[in-house]
């Protein structure tokens, strides 16, 4: 097929654009098919830690429509929690097993009613008295319980030393040596944690919003003690995830408790409050970050030592100091990640897991050095690119980023970047200008599709990976019409069952490669089989020709002029229709991962303002220039991308869950308090693809782009800050009480600036 | 949210007696009400809608003010010539505030009497005297970034979230309330907010049954008129510090100002000490910054908001002189 024929990469717009804008597409808590379901509330601990001492559901049970009340004195046994199973995401998630509270908002209590209203009313009349025990609420008051983890996420090492890295650190010529602090983080995707459970005699038909449904089934029957055969598992569509959905969470299995007990459909949507506490958080971090260098700027020594707090019962370790091992050049260098045990909701993937808060501190101290070289950053970056992975020892399969932050510092106008930090002044704003490298690790997990084309000639894909926004349902179109050289109006994709077979889901930035890879695969299978029918049927005006010359194309095969329909070949051979699989093996499984060292890449620009009275921080424009393989869809990707920058502005200037360390809640819990950007927060802001094929990686030659954009995206609008305004914030996010003392004093200033940022 | 049930009011009389019943509350927008209830922090049983009550006018007064409705929505007030022209801080004000789905709902009623956003109000398990009186104030001694510098108690901390009211006390509006006598009384805006004191649940003037029915402006006074809000992000978010400005000058004089704080106190924070100070000064950037010091003389942190004096002082400063000089 021609290039100008190919479907991939095109920005089409969203196959379900359409359904979703309607109305049409249904999420999880909106099957109303299945008949009137009873709706469940969550009733949560008010306290940090301690113990149920009595809990009084009397009042409860009495109030209107109220069909029961669950707590752990009438819960049915569940399964442990079980750290022997390598993917935290397919272990069993008990609730309501015991007295114990472990964090703020634990669920003590579940309220099943006949209609949601009753549900909740009666929730605030579930009495619980506690013994409230100390508990740890304060990275900072516990860092002596500091601890080793024997592996960090994704099952990365948790420390990694080349070379001398003390001795190297110590002779260097320039050192940058600094602390910075990320916050506690959350997902808080659109469409909240929701699940509706049906039973099905033994069985059970599960809708949930997730985003792995194979590890949803086996967390859900390892939970009930099931076999996962009788948990069917349904989420065609889900409303965001951002790592939040990669696992189950306590209104899956509390639904699951209540409608096996009841017999009837239960569902649960968390309030939005509730998903603050009932869905795991990106761990608070404190960063060291140590560099050396010689005045040359090129790098010597790096050191990144992350402390992180972990839930003591299910430990998770971000991987932020993952990015350093293979980010820049230097003979020296060292990585450590350790643990500090508190009792707060255990911590999950947030999007961009370990690089998105490791990048915003490792990327600020580059930016550190080079201000302390009086260096171009971006100079900077390019002197230590490494020809190696730099630990590894291994070659890159595709690295892009000197090409990334050249393009962008072109199409960024770099050069109009004030060289002395706090010298442009545009108005009542200091103006700055910062920079940023992104990188995140490429990973491949097992995954499965099938393929099937019944005699109409419309091609059917089934998998169970899902569409959490992203475009995936559009993508796999796509792809799957290259391969077998259909319209995309011939092609029906079908996601997020367990019927269809099984893969890794949505998550990591790897579902798109290793799903359309996996398609690819089975319409690949397909073509072979609809090239044997041929072969092997006499009335084809194919038979007997060239098969290898055969070419797939507007719904025929054609051999040297001669053709048929697909339609035609399968409904005289097939007339049940033909299938065929296709299978992506695991990245542990795949040699190319052994040998090679794959990433994708990118550069962040960024342009601030900082109120020269009142210190607020205003973004004016951001660049990305992306390079992570072929885009499948550039317009889907970009999107992607962009969604991922803005996360990055507000991971540097916004979000911050904060502890109240007296009782162990989080003191905001709504997107009031909470705060992310509105509209007015993102005003210019675009992503260059640098489209290319990573032959690496998989046969299509694409890689992930789910985080990228998040990645450096915040560290590049905490450069740009600095830039402005010469002060150097190490506690994310930075908010203007941070930059206000570091401002002229409004008395010395004079009153009027003829400075402007741009002509 | 417990049950409740609910009325549409027929007239601003009927409204007045269903409002007698034990538990009833007037709801009009609900853009804070129904949050407030959602979490059981209002449990009112009976709800009576005002919210299509013939208040929705603004009307010129002889004298050359306004009367606005206290049905008339925010973005309707925003929008309305005459209040752009005469009153543009009070414009500015309500265009600061929210978000545009927000101000189509929300009433200029309703915004006076929208609630605290101190977290600890919001959080039934926590202390709160404002919420629960004599539970004592989390506040305090927790996460304070958003609390009060001026006027706080030991009782409370919390700040007045609204932007309107800010410019309203700036230019001197009277709030008119009808009673369940059926007599219609004002009240000036500086009145009506109360200071914690011992009692921070109750926060206004209003009695038992009365209903605001609207808001007279008198007539501006002369100057230039600004409301400035800072805040994290650039729009939809409470302010951390704002203020509402008039500032008249002669010959570089100033000859007549007014001020007014928001998110600093428990009420929008009127300084006549400002005020004082500026009239019959040289209008200098030196006359408003010793303005901004006295204005934020008898501030006080409780941590995490120690940087709000600080920001009073430099947005005050700023806006006294983009108000006498244009800058």
């Amino acid at each position: 097929m021609n290039d100008e024929a190919m479907m991939i990469g095109r920005p089409i717009n969203r196959v379900d654009g359409p359904l979703k804008v309607t109305g049409r597409a249904t999420y999880a808590y909106e099957h109303w098919d299945v008949g009137q379901p009873l709706y469940g509330f969550i009733v949560g601990a008010t306290i940090g830690r301690g113990r149920i001492v009595r809990i009084d559901a009397s009042h409860a049970e009495r109030s209107p429509g109220v069909r029961m009340v669950m707590t752990h004195g009438n819960a049915p046994a569940q399964g442990a929690i079980d750290p022997s199973v390598p993917s935290q995401y397919s272990r069993a998630y008990p609730v309501l097993a015991g007295p114990e509270v472990h964090h703020y908002g634990e669920p003590v209590a579940l309220v099943v009613a006949a209609t949601y209203e009753q549900a909740r009313a009666a929730a605030p009349l579930v009495d619980v008295e506690y013994a409230v025990e100390p508990g740890r609420f304060d990275l900072a008051a516990h860092r002596d319980e500091v601890y080793a983890p024997e592996v960090i996420n994704a099952g990365l090492p948790t420390d990694t030393s080349v070379g001398d890295f003390d001795a190297a650190f110590g002779s260097a010529e320039v050192k940058v040596d600094q602390r910075y602090t990320t916050p506690y983080g959350f997902s808080q995707p659109m469409e909240p944690h929701t699940c509706l459970v049906v039973p099905r005699g033994e069985d059970l038909v599960v809708y949930v919003s997730t985003q792995i449904v194979a590890e949803a089934r086996t967390a859900i029957a390892s939970t009930l003690r099931v076999d996962a055969e009788r948990i069917r598992i349904v989420s065609p569509y889900v409303g965001g995830g951002f790592g939040s959905k990669l696992g189950v969470h306590a209104e899956t299995i509390l639904a699951a408790l209540a409608a096996r007990a009841l017999n009837q459909p239960v569902k649960i949507a968390m309030t939005r409050q509730q998903v603050f506490q009932l869905v795991g958080l990106r761990p608070m971090s404190s960063q060291r970050v140590r560099l050396g260098a010689g005045r040359d700027g090129r790098l010597v020594a790096i050191g990144h030592d992350v402390v992180m707090y972990t839930s003591p019962r299910w430990e998770y370790a971000e991987q932020s100091a993952a990015s350093t091992r293979a980010l820049y050049a230097a003979p020296d260098r060292r990585t450590t990640h350790r643990l500090v045990p508190l009792d707060l909701p255990r911590g999950e993937d947030v999007r961009a897991p370990g690089d998105a808060p490791g990048l915003l501190a490792f990327e600020s101290a580059i930016d550190e050095l080079a201000d302390a070289l009086r260096m171009d950053p971006i100079e900077l970056r390019i002197r230590n690119e490494p020809t190696l992975d730099p630990e590894r020892g291994v070659p890159f399969s595709d690295r892009r980023l000197v090409e990334c932050l050249r393009e962008g510092a072109r199409r960024f106008g770099w050069e109009r970047r004030p060289t002395r930090p706090g010298s442009l002044r545009d108005g009542r704003w200091l103006v700055g200008y910062g920079v940023a490298a992104a990188m995140r690790m490429q990973f491949q997990m097992t995954s499965r599709a099938r393929v099937g084309i019944a005699p109409d000639g419309v091609a059917v894909v089934q998998a169970d990976m899902t569409d959490i926004g992203t475009g995936t349902y559009t993508i796999v179109t796509q792809v799957a019409a290259d391969a077998l050289g259909l319209p995309i109006d011939r092609v029906r994709v079908e996601l997020g069952s367990s019927d269809f077979p099984a893969g890794a889901g949505s998550g990591g930035s790897w579902g798109a490669s290793n799903t359309c890879t996996a398609v690819h695969r089975a319409c690949e299978a397909l073509r072979e089989k609809l090239l044997a029918s041929v072969q092997s049927d006499a009335r084809s005006p194919l038979h007997g020709l060239d098969l290898r010359r055969a070419q797939l194309s507007g719904g025929r095969v054609t051999i040297d002029g001669a053709s048929e329909a697909l339609a035609e070949i399968v409904a005289r051979n097939h007339p049940g229709g033909l299938a065929a699989e296709g299978e992506v093996p695991a990245m542990w499984e795949d040699p190319n991962y052994k040998a090679y060292s794959l990433h994708t890449y990118g550069a962040q620009f960024a342009e601030v303002g900082v109120d020269v009275d009142t210190a607020e921080i205003r973004l004016r424009r951001m660049l990305g220039v992306f390079a992570a393989g072929r885009f499948l869809n550039a317009k889907t990707a970009r999107s992607q991308l962009i969604g991922g920058m803005t996360w990055g502005a507000s991971m540097a200037l916004l979000e911050e869950g904060v502890v109240d360390t007296r009782s162990g809640a989080f003191v905001y819990r709504d997107l009031a308090g909470y705060l992310v950007p509105v509209h007015a927060d993102i005003p210019e802001i675009d992503a260059v693809l640098l489209d290319g094929f990573d032959d690496k990686a998989n046969v299509l030659g694409a890689k992930g782009i789910g985080e990228l954009g998040n990645c450096g995206a915040n560290a590049a609008v905490a450069n740009a800050v600095f830039n402005a305004v010469g002060v150097r914030v190490r506690d994310f996010p930075i908010t203007l009480e941070k930059v206000l003392p570091g401002l002229p004093s409004v008395e010395s200033r004079p009153s009027r600036s003829k400075t402007r940022a741009r002509a | 949210m417990r049950p409740f049930t609910y009325e549409r009011a027929a007239d601003p009389k009927a409204a007045i007696a269903a409002a007698s019943r034990p538990g009833a509350k007037f709801i009009a927008g609900g853009t804070n009400l129904l949050d407030l209830m959602k979490l059981e922090i209002e449990r009112p049983t009976h709800l009576v809608d005002i919210s299509r009550l013939p208040l929705k006018d603004i009307e010129d007064l002889p004298d050359g003010g306004l009367r606005i409705g206290a049905q008339a929505l925010n973005s309707d007030v925003a929008a309305d010539r005459r209040v752009r022209t005469r009153f543009p801080v009070v414009a500015q004000a309500l265009l600061a505030g929210a978000s545009a789905q927000l101000r189509n709902k929300a009433s200029t009623g309703g915004n006076l009497m929208q609630r605290t956003r101190c977290p600890y109000f919001y959080d039934t398990a926590a202390a709160c005297n404002k919420r629960q009186p004599g539970s004592g104030c989390a506040a305090i001694d927790g996460f304070n970034r958003i609390h009060a510098i001026l006027g706080a108690s030991d009782a409370c901390i919390a700040t007045n979230p609204s932007d309107m009211a800010v410019a309203m006390t700036a230019v001197e509006a009277q709030i008119e309330l009808l009673g369940p006598d059926q007599l219609t009384r004002r009240v000036a805006i500086g009145d009506f907010y109360r200071l914690p004191g011992d009692t921070p649940h109750i926060e206004t003037e209003l009695r038992p049954g009365e209903m605001i029915t609207a808001v007279t402006l008198p007539p501006p006074p002369p100057g230039r008129q600004v409301y400035r809000k800072v805040r994290d992000r650039a729009s939809y978010e409470f302010a951390l510090v704002s203020v509402a400005a008039i500032v008249s000058t002669d010959r570089r004089t100033v000859t007549g100002a007014r001020v007014a704080l928001g998110g600093v106190a428990h009420k929008p924070w009127r300084s006549l000490e400002a005020e004082a100070a500026l009239a019959g000064r040289p209008a200098t950037m030196a006359t408003f910054s010793a303005d901004a010091d006295a204005a934020v003389a008898g501030a006080r942190g409780r941590g995490h908001n120690d940087f709000k004096i600080e920001l009073a002082r430099r947005t005050l400063r700023r806006t006294l002189a983009h108000a006498a000089l244009g800058e």
